[in-house]
């Protein structure tokens, strides 16, 4: 089990994932989105999830909140957070955890506003669901919120609609919404995705930020590794819905211990060296017929007989305690390059 | 951002909506126009001299070119003077404003029981889609889509007049004459009508109010710790509500529509008895003034449908 294997931390984390596993029911039979998903988030940590499209991090992510389809989706493992197991507590329970402990913020910040309420009501609205508060002293919090999340003239932007503002300052709203009843976390899904690249930094710079000064932890998932290597103290990586490494980003910059990470790195172009073609892995990740043992090993230029055998997630820290794992059996015998040296 | 005015908003309306009305007494016009026979004949009786119908057609304009006919009309209609019918020879204003009551009695009866029953139809259909209830609006609202309002209308005056004894099946009189029983004999018509209105409310509120329930920001909502009954109630009424007003607009004029039909089967001296009787008779005033009382009330219905919408929603610059 992947349980004995995870970190002992020093104090208890503030969310402990163990065995999560997630199906889903399609007309063409059961999919397995992610299996065995254990990791655990510190207070105050800044974990990145990252994979490229169908990995299952945001498949993840959602599961936290459980907001996920209940007709279609089931979900297995435990969910820890604050004594209670968030993959089964009653729903008036999971209300309280929603919004109140842990925020969440998603990648399209237009659509995933109310167009017909005003910024400063929905801000309001996440404070007023969860505390006795008057209307009035709602407002100012959310015209305070405003103002932290770095928003010019809030006493104005307040009434405004979401449609009147850009997409930078709507992701701006999403979080102020989040944050406002300071939550133990922050689980933002590719936040930065739908914005202009200046517009990115000035939010990862915002969540880094909030996220330090009130010492919220942050499950920032994406397939930029770059937006991790950024704002993150770990990365998580994820692959064909497994985690395949969990490592302080710093480490699985310099040396990555599973191939699909460094892969991963080498392709990025604005961490890589500068070359005429940029490293890309080759093939596709499976979906729907996994292979036997390790997932990646169709695609693994390392693979060698003894790679069709199941991969557990080794504990692979170079002094105890690191929290260092990888799924790959062969992690000691090979050298990988990663993109910092 | 500066929102216009309310009063330029409805100004503006109200000057784009002046085409329309040109335009569509301009083809009533001609149509009867177009239509064989001759009221001139009428009016005169079978044997008259072809002296007598010369000096008759002089008498009301009839010799005049059909242009001249027209501007003539329109130039009296814009000072609010509709003329007289040609046949009892009452000003057209006068029976207007004595049938009109009754017609819109009917459609604003009809408007309150299609959105009394479809609005909650609708509603309970969309929490659960393909539940018991959603599959049952389903199949009453096919069926109030398919009823023709007429044979329905048939159909409850034998039930309810003629069986039961509830409700009387023809009679009215005016409103303005006797008030109870014109709202007496309004029930049954505006019934008739409104199996369509209810069936046409339920499906729309069903199809957006799903739609509505599963984008986007009704995750964000969940995830900020909304309860599913808070989600429906505030943010997805709000959000169904303009869809809600187009559909209830846009029934509003197909009832006036369809009073025609339905004035005829319980006998309602209505806009619609009103209109088939005098185009019948080819009298072109009554017609003409009947058809733009018709245009003013469809397009004050669209211009108010259009100012709640964007009340509503503040995407709408209306």
């Amino acid at each position: 089990m992947d349980a004995m294997t995870a970190p002992a931390p020093s104090d208890t984390p503030l969310l402990s994932i163990r065995g999560l596993g997630i199906r889903f029911r399609t007309a063409q039979g059961d999919w397995q989105a992610t299996r065995d998903v254990s990791f655990d988030i510190a207070r105050g940590e800044r974990l990145g999830i990252v994979g490229e499209s169908g990995c299952g991090k945001t498949i993840t992510g959602l599961s936290m909140l459980r907001l996920l389809p209940p007709r279609v989706a089931t979900v297995e493992g435990t969910i820890g957070f604050e004594g209670k197991n968030l993959v089964d507590c009653a729903a008036r329970d999971m209300r309280r955890v929603r919004g109140r402990r842990i925020g969440m913020i998603f990648q399209e910040p237009m659509s995933a506003l109310d167009p017909v309420f005003t910024v400063g009501d929905q801000i309001a609205e996440s404070l007023r669901v969860h505390q006795t508060i008057s209307k009035a002293d709602a407002r100012a919090r959310a015209i305070e919120m405003l103002k932290r999340v770095g928003i010019a003239s809030p006493e104005r932007r307040v009434d405004d609609f979401p449609h009147q503002l850009s997409g930078g300052m709507r992701q701006r709203v999403m979080i102020a919404a989040a944050l406002i009843c300071q939550p133990q976390l922050l689980i933002a899904d590719e936040p930065t995705t739908a914005l202009d690249v200046t517009v990115q930094a000035q939010i990862l710079d915002l969540l880094r930020e909030l996220s330090a000064s009130s010492d919220t932890a942050l499950m920032l998932i994406t397939h930029d590794i770059g937006v991790v290597a950024e704002s993150c103290t770990r990365m998580l990586t994820m692959y064909a819905g497994e985690v395949i490494e969990d490592a302080p980003v710093d480490d699985a910059l310099r040396r990555p211990l599973h191939p699909y990470t460094s892969g991963l790195l080498r392709s990025l172009p604005h961490l890589s060296e500068r070359r005429s073609k940029l490293p890309s892995i080759p093939g596709r990740v499976p979906t729907l017929n996994m292979p036997t043992g390790c997932r990646f090993q169709p695609r693994c230029s390392h693979a060698t007989q003894g790679c069709e055998r199941p991969q557990a997630l080794l504990d692979a820290g170079d002094r105890p305690g690191s929290g260092r794992r990888v799924r790959c059996w062969r992690f000691r015998d090979i050298d990988l390059p990663g993109v910092v040296h | 951002m500066a929102r216009r005015s309310t009063t330029r908003i409805i100004g503006g309306r109200l000057l784009q909506a002046l085409p329309v009305i040109f335009l569509a007494t301009f083809i009533v016009f001609s149509i009867l126009k177009l239509i064989p026979g001759d009221i001139a004949v009428t009016l005169a009786g079978d044997n008259a001299t072809d002296a007598r119908l010369d000096e008759i057609r002089a008498l009301y304009g009839l010799d005049q070119p059909f242009f001249v006919q027209y501007g003539a009309w329109l130039w009296k209609a814009v000072q609010g003077d509709l003329s007289r019918s040609l046949l009892s020879g009452e000003p057209v204003i006068a029976a207007i404003a004595r049938q009109f009551p009754n017609t819109l009695l009917i459609v604003f009866i009809a408007i309150i029981i299609s959105l009394t029953v479809g609005v909650p139809l609708g509603i309970a259909a969309a929490i659960k889609p393909g539940g018991v209830i959603d599959r049952l609006v389903t199949f009453v609202s096919s069926l109030g889509i398919a009823t023709p309002y007429f044979w329905l209308g048939m159909l409850l005056v034998d039930l309810f007049a003629l069986r039961l004894n509830w409700l009387p099946a023809t009679g009215a009189k005016s409103l303005s004459v006797a008030p109870l029983d014109a709202i007496q004999h309004a029930i049954l018509p505006a019934m008739a009508i409104a199996a369509g209105g209810i069936a046409a409310i339920s499906r729309q509120l069903r199809a957006s109010l799903m739609d509505i329930l599963s984008s986007q920001f009704v995750r964000t909502l969940t995830a900020k710790g909304l309860s599913p009954s808070a989600i429906l109630w505030k943010h997805g009424l709000k959000n169904v509500g303009v869809n809600l007003l187009t559909v209830t607009g846009l029934l509003v004029n197909n009832m006036l529509a369809a009073t025609v039909v339905v004035e005829a089967v319980f006998a309602i001296p209505g806009m619609g008895n009103l209109i088939v009787r005098a185009a019948i008779q080819r009298d072109l005033p009554m017609v003409q003034g009947v058809i733009f009382a018709m245009v003013i009330v469809v397009i004050l219905v669209n211009l108010i449908t259009d100012l709640l919408c964007a009340t509503i929603d503040p995407r709408i610059e209306a």
